[in-house]
C-alpha cells in the first residue's frame, strides 16, 4: 500500500514534469508505458528540457537503466520464463519489483516470485494511472514556476539519489558530481556535464 | 520527427534491450564486483548531476532562483526522513510560494 502511494506520487511527479520539459501527454505516458523506469525517465526528461540532444538524452537514462540489466540478471534464474512471459518479466524488471522479491527470499523462490509479479504488475498499473494524471494536470496549468514544478523535478531526482548515500565515500561522490556538472554547464553543451559525471563514477569505480 | 519523439522511443528501445539482454544473458556477465561496484555509483553520479543542473542552470546559463528554496526545502525534508511524495510536495509548494509572492 505505501509502495502504491509514493509509486502513485512519483508518477503524478514525473507526467507533470515531462509536460514542463516540453513533452506531449502522449509522448509522457509513452515514456511510462514503454520505458517504465522512473529514474531514467525523470534523466531524459531533465536532459532535455535542459536544453540537451537527443542522443545525451537517451544515453544518460540508458546509463541509470543499466542496473535493471543487472536486476535482470539476478531475477532470471528464479523466475524461469520463456517467450512472451519473459517480455513482460523484463518489462517490469525494476527497483522495486526486484526489491520486494529479494525480501521474500527467506521465504522461498515461490514467495520471490509472487512478489516479483505483484509488484511489478502493481506498479506498472499505478506509475501509468498517475503519469497520466500529472500529465494531464501540468498542460491544464500553464506557468508552471508558479505551482512550484520547477522545483519539484530536482527534488524528485534528490530523493531518488538520498538513500543511496550510505558512507562519506557516496556522498563525497554525490556533492563532487553536483558541483562538477554546474561547473561545466556553461562550457559544454547541454546534457554532456551530467553524462559526463557517470564517467567519474566509473573512473572511481575502477580504482576501488 | 521532433527530439522529443526521438528521445522518447530511444529511450524506450534502450530501457527494453537493457531489461531484456539482463534476463538472457548468462549470470557470470555481470556479476564481477567491479561492475557491481560501478553500478552502485553510476546513478549516484547521474542523479546528483540532475540535482544541481535542473536547480541551478537554465540551458546554459547559471543561475539562482526560487529553485534554491525549493531544494533546501527538500533537503531539511530528506534529513527529517520525510517519505518521498513530501519531500517533492514541500519543495514545489515554497517554491511556488517564493515565486508568487516574494
Amino acid at each position: 500500500m505505501s509502495v502504491s502511494i509514493t509509486v502513485g506520487a512519483y508518477g503524478v511527479a514525473f507526467g507533470a514534469a515531462a509536460v514542463a520539459n516540453g513533452f506531449t501527454v502522449l509522448q509522457s505516458c509513452l515514456l511510462s508505458l514503454l520505458t517504465f523506469s522512473g529514474a531514467s525517465q525523470f534523466a531524459v526528461i531533465g536532459v532535455i528540457g535542459a536544453g540537451g540532444s537527443a542522443l545525451s538524452g537517451i544515453a544518460t537514462a540508458s546509463l541509470l537503466g543499466v542496473r535493471n540489466a543487472l536486476y535482470g540478471v539476478i531475477m532470471a534464474p528464479r523466475l524461469q520464463v520463456k517467450g512472451l512471459k519473459r517480455v513482460i518479466a523484463a518489462q517490469v524488471t525494476i527497483d522495486e519489483s526486484t526489491g520486494v522479491a529479494l525480501g521474500q527470499e527467506p521465504r522461498g523462490v515461490d514467495a520471490m516470485r509472487k512478489g516479483f509479479w505483484y509488484t511489478g504488475i502493481g506498479v506498472f498499473v499505478f506509475w501509468n494511472l498517475f503519469t497520466l494524471a500529472g500529465a494531464l494536470g501540468a498542460q491544464a496549468m500553464g506557468d508552471i514556476r508558479a505551482f512550484g514544478l520547477d522545483s519539484a523535478v530536482p527534488a524528485a531526482f534528490l530523493g531518488l539519489v538520498w538513500p543511496r548515500l550510505t558512507g562519506n565515500f557516496e556522498r563525497v561522490l554525490a556533492v563532487g558530481c553536483a558541483i562538477f556538472a554546474i561547473a561545466m554547464t556553461p562550457i559544454l553543451p547541454a546534457g554532456l556535464p551530467i553524462i559526463a559525471t557517470a564517467f567519474i563514477a566509473i573512473a572511481v569505480g575502477l580504482k576501488r | 520527427m521532433t527530439i522529443f519523439w526521438i528521445a522518447t522511443i530511444g529511450t524506450s528501445l534502450m530501457a527494453f534491450l537493457l531489461k531484456y539482454s539482463g534476463h538472457s544473458v548468462p549470470e557470470r556477465w555481470l556479476t564481477h564486483p567491479k561492475i557491481q561496484k560501478i553500478n552502485a555509483l553510476i546513478p549516484i553520479a547521474l542523479l546528483s548531476a540532475l540535482v544541481s543542473v535542473q536547480s541551478f542552470s537554465e540551458k546554459s546559463t547559471l543561475m539562482i532562483d526560487q529553485r534554491l528554496v525549493g531544494l533546501l526545502v527538500a533537503i531539511i525534508a530528506l534529513i527529517l526522513k520525510a517519505p518521498f511524495p513530501i519531500v517533492v510536495l514541500s519543495a514545489a509548494v515554497s517554491s511556488a510560494a517564493v515565486y508568487n509572492w516574494l
